[in-house]
């Protein structure tokens, strides 16, 4: 679920970046503000062991192919959202810039996919809820298994929209979520599986851990809750009506089925619009099929109907392309790697002579 | 003001579960003594240890370092007083480097960064580490770390060293260094260790504690030739006494 | 992912850090803040770009051959973690087929050309990254970090985060290790063996940050980390950050394949 740098525009990776950073600020004030200096080296000791833990792989029953521990949740319920985010970023951070585990500038989106959902969505408002100070096995079990579910839905989901609106890859959005999502319920579940053992084991040999942590956590906020699940709806619904609005005929129906044609068609050029004027807006060069869509209602976003070549109206998605330039860069481009090769030995001789 | 570095008096410490860890420990230390503390586990040495530090407070009696009384109040005083080094070196350096965690100590004290490398560098070349000042804690070998850990306690010019197992996992080259490295200081010493050979080369003193109590407290020679008490605290002589017959071992 | 393969790496990594060369011994924040240009810059490229991006190669190059890294090195890590955009950008060729030149007598489509510029960003990106951390090294980054205004309580995560990593991977290394001698022929552990091995890692781990705790308080810790400042900013960073920053607004804006290529056409005819 580590993006890539290759597959963010600067806008997308930029703009992710802000919010991760803004977060992470956030949580820095935060543990500030709880000033418990014991957990400064707790943070940094479960952190390495997260990453310890993550390299560990069990099999799965039943499927044969093996998983490990994406560990936000563990690290919530010990260490409370605030602080449990900041160690998720210092993993991601730490796996981007050593194993190239994701890129820099998709850092942000990684953070964010991986961090956000888990220690400020799933954890306060389900498991906490559901398992929260009571010890109930099956409340761990439920409440760990529900949330891995949603954080990693939403994670996934979000891998989804930065790669769309990033527009260099060409996979469309409906394949893509098909692709990510049921998948990412599958690790969603085993998440939960793993985290609500893990923990009734540590009850069982060290339950006074979990005590003193839940009863030190501090409760959750208030104002931000609304707002954060506000958020959370409006990406979620924001989501699901792109999602029938570019859906080819198939999906249509199925929304036919559900409304009246008039509404659908409506809706259809609305979000239509709504979309093509955000990716104006956010796309660094805005040569993306979503503006095409606009020319002809109803003709499928990044679908493979683009083989056909522009439709009458629609604006060229691409710069014409003149053969004789295409050749030359192409040659350009292999001579421009010699000589790179070339400035490299001759630096590197220079280096020995020296 | 008493001349003594460290007062127990009747010291007793029970866990929150209740378990009775000290159960009454008294003896006196004076400034410059080398005193070994051993005993089988879970005697106490541990638990004892860290009372010396302020990590954890008599739950009756009297502990007093240099003339304070170890509690809430006088922790930082108390603290500055000590140096403990602990039993596992990865516990202990914590910092990126070896220079910044001998320096740790130093920049807590409020040392101005003007002064620092001196006195970082000074307590490296005491242990013979001055190579090392650039290296991450994880590349050095146990005997580095050890005197790593123990330039980061002398940085802070203690009155008191006190040491939790320092010969465990040495090679025996590095375990000669320790001892020719710990001969040399003239700090109040406190050693917990199992290593009784060392404890016969570097302390002239030991207390020996059992099931927390101290059941001796005399010259270390004294100790370790009497078979009947080292016995009864679930311990045996160290091997260069058990080789001399006239000693007392058995050969 | 072998847990031994990746100890070796990071250690191998932070060995290479603590080398000598003049792109060590500049200031961290110089080298990143290039570095983000170049990726910026990569980035920023349309889909259909592939030629263009050629010179950029010329930063990676620099960095590894300047900064006295193994070159076949960085290559196989880029190729290690390659799989992954090709996979996304595979799907290019199939759903792109707009036929954009040809080449002789056959047709490149629009899929393939944006699959190869995926493919040379990815390779941009990530050897230039991966050639700045092998020369940085996490102290180093740290301390640019908590220079240029990022939160402390971040910093410091980072810092122990890299202090304990080894321990603990260490400890889960020897913890399989243990568990995989003792299962005949069985490779892979199920979720039981698994919780207990990660839950037995946890509780050490928790022990550990205690007994680390309590050695940093005995050492007068306040709450407070204070880091140990090294060189700033001077001459040979201005000149290293401009340097590259106009290089790479040249290969942004001007196609430097394309400019070499016709030329040497022309030259042909």
């Amino acid at each position: 679920m580590h993006m890539a740098d290759a597959l963010i525009s600067p806008a997308v990776g930029g703009t992710m970046w802000v919010i991760s950073g803004g977060l992470i600020a956030f949580s820095a004030k935060k543990v500030r503000e709880e000033a418990d200096d014991r957990k400064i080296p707790l943070m940094g000791v479960l952190g390495a062991f997260i990453f310890a833990a993550q390299m560990l792989n069990f099999s799965i029953p039943g499927t044969g192919s093996s998983g490990h521990l994406g560990g936000g949740m563990i690290l919530a319920i010990l260490l409370g959202p605030w602080s449990a985010f900041l160690v998720m970023a210092s993993v991601l951070a730490v796996q981007a810039l050593f194993f190239a585990d994701g890129g820099l500038l998709a850092l942000g989106c990684n953070i964010f996919n991986l961090g956000f959902f888990t220690c400020f969505l799933a954890y306060p408002f389900i498991y906490k809820q559901i398992a929260g100070n009571s010890a109930g096995k099956k409340r761990i079990l439920l409440g760990a298994t529900l949330a891995g579910i949603l954080g990693l839905q939403f994670g996934a989901f979000g891998v989804v929209l930065e790669t769309v609106f990033s527009g260099i890859s060409e996979l469309p959005f409906r394949t893509f979520i098909l692709m990510m999502q049921p998948i990412h319920l599958g690790i969603g579940v085993v998440e939960g599986l793993v985290t609500s053992s893990v923990v009734m084991f540590v009850m069982k040999v060290r339950p006074e851990i979990l005590t003193a942590v839940v009863e030190k956590a501090p409760i959750g906020v208030s104002i931000k809750k609304t707002a954060l699940s506000l958020a959370a709806a409006a990406v979620f619904t924001g989501a699901a009506l792109s999602w029938f609005a570019s859906a080819d005929p198939d999906g249509l129906e199925w929304a036919m089925l559900r409304t009246s044609g008039k509404e659908k068609l409506e809706s259809n050029g609305k979000v239509h619009g709504f979309l093509a004027s955000l990716q104006e807006k956010t796309a660094f060069l805005p040569d993306y099929g979503f503006k095409k869509s606009i020319a002809e209602p109803g003709v499928a976003i990044k679908e493979g109907e683009q083989e056909g070549g522009a439709g009458p109206g629609a604006e060229a998605t691409w710069p014409a392309v003149d053969p004789g330039t295409s050749t030359a860069g192409l040659v350009g481009g292999f001579i421009t790697l010699l000589a790179v090769a070339v400035t490299g030995f001759a630096l590197k001789r220079r280096k020995i002579a020296a | 003001m008493s001349h003594y570095m460290v007062e127990a008096d009747d010291l007793q410490y029970s866990y929150p579960d209740g378990t009775e860890a000290l159960g009454g420990i008294s003896f006196l230390i004076a400034r410059g003594e080398s005193v070994a503390l051993v005993g089988e586990n879970g005697a106490g040495k541990s638990t004892l240890l860290q009372h010396f530090t302020g990590c954890l407070f008599p739950s009756g009696g009297l502990l007093k370092i240099a003339g304070l009384p170890v509690d809430r109040q006088n922790l930082s005083a108390v603290r500055r007083s000590v140096g403990m080094v602990f039993q596992n070196p990865d516990d202990q350096l914590f910092m990126p480097t070896v220079f910044e965690d001998v320096a740790f100590g130093l920049l807590n004290l409020g040392v101005p960064e003007a002064e620092l490398e001196g006195k970082v560098m000074a307590a490296l070349e005491t242990v013979g580490a001055a190579h090392l000042r650039g290296r991450p804690p994880y590349r050095l070998s146990q005997g580095e770390k050890r005197t790593t850990a123990i330039a980061g306690v002398l940085a802070m010019s203690p009155d008191i060293l006190v040491m939790d197992e320092p010969t465990s996992s040495l090679d025996p080259m590095s375990r000669r260094r320790l001892i020719a490295l710990l001969k040399t200081f003239r700090h109040t010493k406190i050693i917990a260790t199992h290593d009784l050979d060392f404890a016969l080369e570097t302390c002239q003193r030991t207390i020996v504690i059992h099931r927390g109590k101290v059941t001796a407290d005399s010259s270390t020679a004294e100790v370790f030739r009497n078979a009947e008490l080292l016995r009864r605290s679930s311990l045996e002589a160290p091997a260069s006494i058990l080789q001399r017959p006239c000693c007392g071992g058995a050969v | 992912m072998t847990i031994g393969r990746n100890l070796v790496d990071i250690g191998y990594m932070d060995t290479l850090a603590s080398g000598d060369s003049p792109l060590h011994r500049l200031d961290a924040r110089a080298k990143i803040f290039t570095t983000f240009l170049l990726i910026i810059a990569v980035v920023s490229f349309d889909k259909y770009v592939v030629s263009a991006l050629a010179p950029f190669f010329l930063y990676p190059v620099f960095l590894v051959v300047v900064g006295g890294l193994p070159s076949g090195y960085i290559a196989r890590k880029v190729l290690l973690v390659a799989p992954f955009a090709v996979l996304v950008g595979v799907f290019n060729p199939f759903l792109d087929r707009q036929v954009l030149f040809h080449l002789g007598a056959a047709g490149v489509t629009g899929g393939w050309v944006s699959f190869a510029s995926i493919l040379a960003r990815f390779a941009l990106t990530v050897s230039a990254a991966l050639a700045l951390f092998s020369i940085t090294g996490i102290n180093s980054l740290c301390e640019a970090l908590a220079r240029s205004g990022v939160p402390r309580p971040f910093v410091v995560q980072l810092l122990f985060l890299n202090r304990y990593l080894f321990v603990l991977t260490g400890e889960a290394e020897r913890i399989s290790r243990a568990r995989a001698l003792r299962s005949c022929g069985g490779t892979k552990m199920g979720l039981r063996v698994f919780t207990q091995i990660v839950g037995h890692l946890l509780l050490r781990t928790l022990d550990r940050a205690e007994r680390v705790y309590r050695a940093m308080r005995c050492r007068g810790f306040d709450g407070h980390i204070r880091i140990v400042k090294s060189s700033g900013i001077g001459r040979p960073e201005i000149v290293f950050m401009l340097g590259w920053a106009v290089l790479f607004a040249i290969f942004r804006f001007v196609n430097v394949s394309l400019v070499l290529g016709e030329a040497v056409e022309g030259f042909i005819r």
